[in-house]
């Protein structure tokens, strides 16, 4: 028999206090750790956010009665009958989807340079500066900046004056479809650039390089290197500008006199307390959510964010 | 390492202090709420003591906008900070733009966020309806006997003998115009409805945003177009209420604005987005205050209006502050601020001494005569709000169109 | 065409952002109340005022409180869900991070009218905590994001090894793991506190008679007499969160709106 050598002047360890010693014996037990940590995010997220949607979603299918203003809590389609039948819903629902599409090719196309500049030709210095700038206007309050348009896009505003001053008046959008387009636009300008830079600076440098000792020139190299690989970014950053627009309903009452989806649901619950209507027309812009991140995670979306 | 430490329980300590401190936002906790004194404000007509128990320090009301005034529009319109002085309830006033806005925002958390309320009449009856307000004894309230007798238990807001607040005022939704733009002085609201009188104005008409405002167009109707037969223009029959909807949506093209934000319409109004259009006298204050050249009219069809109600949650968190606050404002000096500064007519006429002398800067001479504050046939003259319900309250029985088609309506209307 | 062109696009973008800045700051100095053009006069007035302002300063301390309150649960909640996600396989993995998506993706009126719903129908009241868990709820997905993309470039093998040192769970978070993660969770934190800083419709329907800072402006841009003192406060803010942002666009290198890279 041998007995292992052991050093006999060295003490046992003493025991480690209780928590370390739980934490210590949670290292074998996976499941149990994985359980741990999904615990406290996922009951906060069932319970509280896709709990309220999906009673929410249920109110969709109640109705308001009108004779004592209370919600009838027996399923019936009538509120989806209405939404189908009547065109003005269909109008708006239109409208509102046009309007967040241009919204986010412009601000795709107006974010692409300022994202490639700070990516790829400003000093890193000049970057941190130009990244400040890009997130400053995001902290003067989202209300005073649409308040601010409203007063360059008053009658013999500072737009007028502008176009006045150029020789193009009455060019001035005012107050009007055209208007929210470009407030939309100003406003979540930000938010894609964000994305788009944080793409474009992903792409090695060399990849630039070899691109170009294969003979491709700027044009090619941005369509066929560049684009494919900034998708995912652009993806992202549109998740922002789609969304941002399709729930709005402040801006649309400022500097428009149009209704969107967001003003029919706002004015549905807060006017009529009608909020089985509300819901079912709120069902829209789920739906219309739900296939456009479904489309956006397969562009890769979702490890661009 | 100690620093990230410190950091991070920052947040957590915001938290905490946050959950224990509940839902008010910072208020004078400092005011005294007796223990042993019963609250003589419990919501029961027949409980009521005539005196209002010690207030609770805090008053969360809902209001439109102008009916809490604290001076920093015009410093001579302040009957806010000397009620919070003398009472020590602080208030919190928050404008409302609709009265359906009103209803949703007292119902909230079930009646317990707002005390209280300045309910037009097409909020009132739902509001009691449906149990949110509660029935108050108006004696505990002196000047409520000197209110006018038209008011002191009219039925948008004194349901079964029992009264569900105070009066506050009345006014009509006039007609606005830029005198240096329409021409002539209109005399007719067929200036914003009549196609060939409306045709100049293309893009700088203006209406409220509010379904309620279909009736307004019925009111037209009622003149223009007697063979539809409209009496009432809130209970209107389907043939009378599609024709109504049918001249929205004809006027639709040529309305450059609609307005439930009053300050859009003083906006509108002086950068010359608009031009005519309904408004209520608290924008023809302002913008004429601002020197833009506007005036209004009571058009020949006559007016919609607002008789406004001070009510009581039925649950509400501070009922003693609310109730002096009722008892304030039904003060003759406050109504002539109040009836003044916004133009409208006091519900209680013993303000006229003031208001005959003059407050602020709105004043007008012979305002109450003006303003025909004791004119109770005027008074029948204007239609004023209420909820279009489907009993048409006349031999036509239960065929009338529902508010909440009205409300359907409207948004077709906008489109 | 290349350079210059790419320069003259990118100075027209930034003044397209800077413009209506610049109107905010000019008619923070306009003398009027009436926000009329060309301004007439010009007048600081409006800057004691506004320091001045009793509500103002509640209404900016209640943005902080709920700030801060909805910042540290996203940290926690997220970096929690990055750390399972990222190290662990199990059913329903690619489900999360569609769902922690779902409150930023969902149109503001949809998640504040949801809420609304619970809040009234389980009559707890809408106090400062129901702000904080509306904002909490779509913050979650920036710390989330932050985190799970420091987490893929970092590997295991470091923590590994640290173990092997002998150091066990506790001692490898804290000196291994935390502090690579460190600034992924502060660039993540300081774009979560922003986005619940200026935001403005959950809050509408998860706030009762509290105002954070976005809702004391847009009531107080309602009253045409007040809007004076609500540009000079935007003015306020943009100038004292230069620094602030400016810090962290240097501490995080730039990372990604709901950040990623670095």
């Amino acid at each position: 028999m041998t007995t292992t050598a052991r050093s006999p002047a060295t003490p046992p360890p003493p025991p480690l206090p209780a928590g370390r010693r739980l934490l210590g014996g949670l290292y074998q037990r996976k499941k149990l750790q994985l359980a741990l940590l999904l615990a406290a995010p996922t009951s906060w997220f069932v319970f509280l956010y896709l709990g309220s949607l999906a009673v929410l979603l249920v109110t969709a299918f109640w109705y308001l009665d009108p004779k004592t203003s209370s919600i009838v809590h027996s399923l019936t389609l009538q509120n989806f009958v209405t939404l189908v039948s009547e065109p003005v819903y269909r109008t708006i629902a239109l409208r509102t989807v046009t309007i967040a599409a241009l919204v986010t090719i412009t601000d795709a196309v107006i974010a692409f340079p300022i994202a490639y500049y700070m990516a790829r030709v400003a000093a890193p210095r000049t970057r941190s500066i130009l990244f400040m700038l890009v997130l400053l206007p995001l902290w003067s309050s989202y209300v005073v900046r649409v308040y601010a348009w409203r007063v360059i896009l008053s009658p013999n505003g500072p737009l007028d004056w502008f176009f006045g001053l150029i020789g193009l008046p009455g060019l001035s959008p005012g107050f009007s479809d055209t208007s929210m387009w470009l407030v939309f636009t100003y406003l979540w300008l930000p938010y894609m650039i964000l994305p788009i830079y944080a793409g474009l600076e992903r792409i090695p440098r060399s990849y630039f390089e070899a691109s170009a000792d294969l003979g491709g020139r700027n044009m090619t190299t941005f369509r066929r290197i560049v684009l494919p690989l900034v998708l995912p970014a652009l993806a992202a950053g549109s998740i922002f500008t789609f969304s941002l627009t399709l729930g709005d309903y402040i801006t649309p009452k400022l500097v428009s006199n149009s209704q969107f989806i967001g003003n029919v649901i706002y004015d549905s619950q807060g006017v009529a307390n009608n909020v089985p209507f509300a819901a079912a027309f709120a069902v829209v812009p789920i739906l219309i959510m739900g296939v456009y991140l479904l489309l956006a995670r397969r562009l890769g979306a979702f490890d661009a964010l | 390492m100690r620093r990230h430490r410190f950091l991070a329980l920052l947040p957590a300590l915001a938290i905490v202090v946050a959950a224990c401190g509940g839902g008010s936002s910072p208020a004078p906790t400092s005011q005294p709420t007796a223990a042993g004194s019963t609250p003589s404000s419990v919501p029961s007509a027949a409980a009521a003591a005539p005196t209002v128990g010690p207030g609770e320090g805090k008053l969360n009301i809902i209001i439109w906008a102008g009916y809490a005034e604290d001076g920093s529009n015009v410093p001579q319109y302040d009957w806010v900070h000397p009620f919070e002085t003398q009472t020590g309830c602080q208030v919190n006033a928050k404008a409302a733009d609709t009265s359906d806005e009103m209803v949703t925002l007292m119902r909230q958390g079930g009646g317990s966020v707002y005390d209280g309320v300045s309910a037009s009449g097409d909020a009132t009856l739902r509001l009691i309806g449906n149990g949110d307000v509660a029935a108050i004894d108006p004696t505990m309230f002196p000047d409520f006997a000197n209110v006018a007798s038209f008011l002191q238990d009219a039925p948008h807001y004194v349901v079964g003998g029992k009264h569900y607040g105070v009066p506050h005022g009345w006014g009509g939704n006039s007609l606005m115009y830029n005198t240096d733009i329409v021409k002539p002085a209109p005399t007719s609201w067929n200036v914003v409805f009549d196609p060939t009188v409306a045709a100049a104005y293309k893009g700088k008409i203006t209406d409220y945003d509010s379904p309620i405002y279909i009736a307004d167009a019925a009111l037209y109707l009622k003149a223009h177009q007697p063979d539809l037969g409209i009496t009432d223009p809130y209970e209107l029959t389907q043939p009378q209420f599609d024709a109504t909807v049918a001249l929205l949506k004809a006027q639709h093209p040529w309305v450059g604005d609609y307005w439930s934000l009053y300050s859009k319409e003083i906006d509108n109004f002086t950068s010359k987005a608009v031009v005519v259009g309904t408004t209520w006298p608290y924008q023809v204050n302002t913008l004429q205050g601002s020197g833009v050249p506007v005036k209004s009219v009571v058009p020949s069809e006559g007016m919609t209006g607002w008789a406004d109600t001070w009510m009581m949650s039925s649950r509400a968190a501070h009922p003693n502050c609310m109730l002096k606050w009722m008892g304030w404002m039904l003060t003759p000096a406050v109504q002539a601020m109040v009836a003044e500064s916004f133009g409208e007519s006091p519900a209680n006429p013993k303000a006229c001494d003031a208001l005959d002398t003059g407050v602020g800067p709105y004043k007008l001479a012979n305002f109450c005569t003006a303003y025909r504050v004791n004119d109770a046939s005027y008074y029948s003259t204007i239609a004023f709000w209420k909820t279009p319900v489907a009993d048409c309250g006349d031999g036509r029985g239960q065929t009338c169109v529902d508010y909440s088609i009205w409300t359907q309506k409207w948004t077709e209307i906008k489109g | 065409m290349g350079r210059l062109g790419l320069r003259i696009a990118t100075l027209a973008g930034f003044a397209f952002l800077y413009i209506p800045i610049g109107i905010i700051v000019l008619y923070a100095f306009n003398a009027q109340r009436v926000q009329a053009w060309p301004i007439q006069q010009y007048s600081t007035e409006w800057f004691a005022a506004a320091i001045n302002n009793d509500s103002v300063r509640d209404a900016l301390l209640t943005s902080i409180e709920v700030g801060l309150g909805a910042t540290f649960i996203a940290l926690v909640l997220g970096s929690l869900a990055a750390f399972a996600v990222q190290r662990y396989r199990f059913f329903g993995r690619d489900t999360v991070s569609f769902a922690l998506v779902l409150p930023i993706a969902l149109p503001g009126i949809v998640t504040g009218m949801a809420l609304n719903s619970t809040i009234n129908a389980t009559g707890i009241g809408f106090t400062i905590f129901t702000i904080i868990v509306g904002h909490a709820t779509f913050c979650i997905v920036v710390i989330y994001n932050n985190v799970i993309a420091r987490l893929r470039r970092s590997s295991r093998s470091i923590e590994e090894a640290s173990m092997d040192l002998g150091a066990d769970s506790w001692q490898t978070f804290r000196y291994i793991t935390f502090p690579v993660i460190r600034t992924a969770l502060l660039a993540g934190g300081l774009l979560a506190f922003a986005l619940s800083f200026d935001e403005i419709i959950v809050t509408t329907f998860t706030a009762g008679t509290q105002e954070t800072l976005p809702i004391w402006i847009f009531s107080h841009l309602r009253l045409p007499n007040q809007r004076p003192i609500v540009n000079v406060v935007a003015v306020f803010l943009i100038v004292l969160s230069a620094a602030p942002v400016y810090l962290a666009s240097r501490l995080s290198g730039g990372t990604g709106v709901a950040g990623s890279s670095t």
